[in-house]
């Protein structure tokens, strides 16, 4: 008898048991949660420390003397240290919490961005989330920086030598998605921050998309800022990072005032406090640090690469598996792509799809997935999107499967 | 609930084959109707005798329930004054909202009570009344000239 030498097989059902709302019915029927893009679920460990704190550590942080304070500090302050770990940052001034990807990135744009001016220029790329396109517009507005673009081509992937021609002194910054939340595309990050920081530009990544499928390493990457949510890594909504390098960051003014992010207040001079504190004005979201560290124990212990692999997996064959149905179209064929498949079935609008689709349990995300450049460039006004997660499973996708046949069926 | 009751065959029919789809030109009013979290678009041109609508026509992009509203719209409201049509779309609008309801949409809606369904599916209301709000944009547009002797610009969202 051999001894179990392999390491053990990814056990999906064992997983899918740590999401309690993977268990509930949607219109009587199985919930088949393709919609993790949007916003991933949360294990069973993240619900229940978040219900722990609250029960018993809560109160205010960096203010009290009193236990329950201190308390509350060190579970804060665990949570930037568990954040610190997963990204491999330098030091825990280098963590700042936010709301959100969307709030980091305006962090960057309003307290970073103050030093651009005329003829200083931002580069993107076509297949950014609005988050990553809006606050450099108004940035540029501001400031009269100018935004560039880098095409992207027919199957959805960034025209690198666009991208490379794009680039000049005038970079100051050049800021890209990591993975395309509407496409799936996976993005060559190397060659672009490599060729970034040749111009003297400094990059920012948008890892929302990426952060809770492979693993990070900030220093290995060589970027300057990097963001991210915590609800597309299982964890509680209302919470985000920044990470910036430290002498990045030491460089920047503060862009919110309030509590916690000053020293001393006086109407003569107020002195702001040390980094990370300097960039988090006002009482913080505790509890959302607190299930976020949790939610990156939980994703660690099942291992990345492993959820990687799953998803990748399931990738493969629900490309398959769509491929086989006619009149439906992918949209993003990229050679290298995360869990997302994008697509339009014939005669069938992507919102009808939804409803459809959401009759039989399957909740797709239909829209423009905040990519409207995107979705101009493939000429679509909507595409409909299944995108995976540690818990998703083959049933997922035959139930995603079975329902196209009904939206079919009902369109004729 | 049921997704026949939505989709029902006046709605699949309408959006396969849409009435009055086109463009009138030259014509006395339009409005441009825009719902940029699905991506629906449609353009109304009309024709009036006073206020009295003569000839409509609409044009754009949008899923069945969207367009087949614009289409059955269009049917409903040719022939009919200011007055009747603001009736008409507050009963259309009152249909489309009663969220649970079960009992039969009023007579006097037609056709349009095919859309009956939509009150099941509170994320598609918005689909349903995009038309019916762009035609309430196009005629406030044509009253307002007709007050003013002069152009006015109408933006719906």
């Amino acid at each position: 008898m051999s001894a179990a030498v392999t390491p053990l097989a990814y056990d999906v059902a064992r997983v899918r048991a740590d999401f309690p709302i993977l268990g509930t019915t949607v219109r009587g029927k199985r919930l088949a949660f393709l919609d993790t893009a949007a916003s991933a679920q949360r294990p069973l460990a993240v619900i229940e420390a978040v219900d722990r704190y609250e029960r018993s550590s809560h109160a205010n942080v960096h203010r009290g003397v009193y236990e329950l304070s201190q308390n509350a500090t060190d579970a804060f302050e665990g949570a930037r240290e568990r954040v610190r770990r997963f990204l491999n940052a330098s030091s825990i001034k280098e963590i700042v919490f936010t709301r959100g990807t969307t709030e980091s990135i305006n962090l960057v744009a309003q307290a970073w961005g103050r030093r651009l001016g005329p003829g200083d220029e931002i580069l993107i790329t076509w297949m950014e989330h609005h988050a990553n396109i809006v606050p450099w517009q108004m940035l540029c507005e501001r400031t009269g920086a100018v935004l560039k673009v880098a095409p992207i081509d027919q199957r959805g992937e960034l025209d690198l030598e666009a991208f490379r021609a794009l680039l000049s002194p005038r970079t100051k910054l050049a800021a890209f998605t990591q993975v395309s939340n509407a496409l799936g595309t996976v993005l060559p990050i190397r060659a672009m921050i490599d060729a970034a920081r040749a111009v003297g530009a400094l990059t920012l990544l948008d890892g929302a998309q990426a952060v809770a499928h492979e693993r990070v390493d900030v220093r290995a990457l060589g970027c300057d800022f990097y963001v991210f949510s915590s609800h597309k890594l299982y964890g509680p909504t209302g919470l985000g990072v920044l990470w910036a390098r430290e002498a990045v960051l030491r460089e920047m003014p503060p862009w919110q005032g309030g509590g916690d992010m000053i020293l001393t207040v006086s109407f003569a001079k107020t002195t702001y406090n040390d980094l990370p504190y300097r960039f988090e004005a006002g009482t913080p979201h505790i509890s959302g640090a607190v299930g976020l560290a949790a939610a990156i124990d939980y994703l660690e212990a099942l291992g990345i690469e492993r959820v990687h692999a799953h998803e990748q997996g399931l990738l493969a064959r629900a490309t398959h598996a769509l491929r086989a149905i006619a009149g439906l179209r992918i949209i993003g064929e990229a050679k290298e792509k995360a869990g997302v498949v994008s697509f339009t079935l014939e005669g069938v609008h992507p919102h009808d799809l939804g409803t459809i689709l959401d009759d039989e349990g399957v909740a797709v995300r239909t829209g423009h997935h905040c990519a409207m450049p995107v979705m101009e460039f493939f000429d679509v006004p909507a595409t409909a999107r299944a995108s995976f997660g540690c818990y998703t499973d083959d049933a997922d996708l035959e139930q995603l499967v079975y329902a196209l046949g009904r939206a079919r069926e009902v369109f004729g | 609930m049921d997704l026949k009751d939505l989709y029902r065959d006046v709605i699949l029919d309408h959006n396969k084959q849409p009435r009055n789809f086109g463009r009138l030109d030259p014509c006395d009013t339009s409005a441009d109707g825009n719902n940029p979290l699905c991506g629906d678009r449609l353009t109304l041109t009309l024709r009036l005798e006073g206020d009295r609508v003569t000839a409509i026509r609409f044009e754009g992009k949008g899923c069945a329930i969207s367009t087949a509203s614009a289409s059955l719209m269009t049917e409903a409201v040719k022939g009919k004054d200011e007055a009747a049509i603001t009736r008409l779309r507050d009963l259309v609008h009152q249909t489309l909202t009663a969220h649970g309801e079960t009992t039969l949409p009023p007579a006097e809606l037609g056709k349009l009570a095919a859309l009956a369904g939509v009150r099941d599916y509170p994320a598609r209301v918005k689909c349903a009344s995009l038309c019916w709000h762009t035609l309430g944009a196009a005629l406030e547009h044509h009253a307002q000239r007709h007050a003013d002797h002069g152009p006015a610009t109408v933006s719906t969202e």
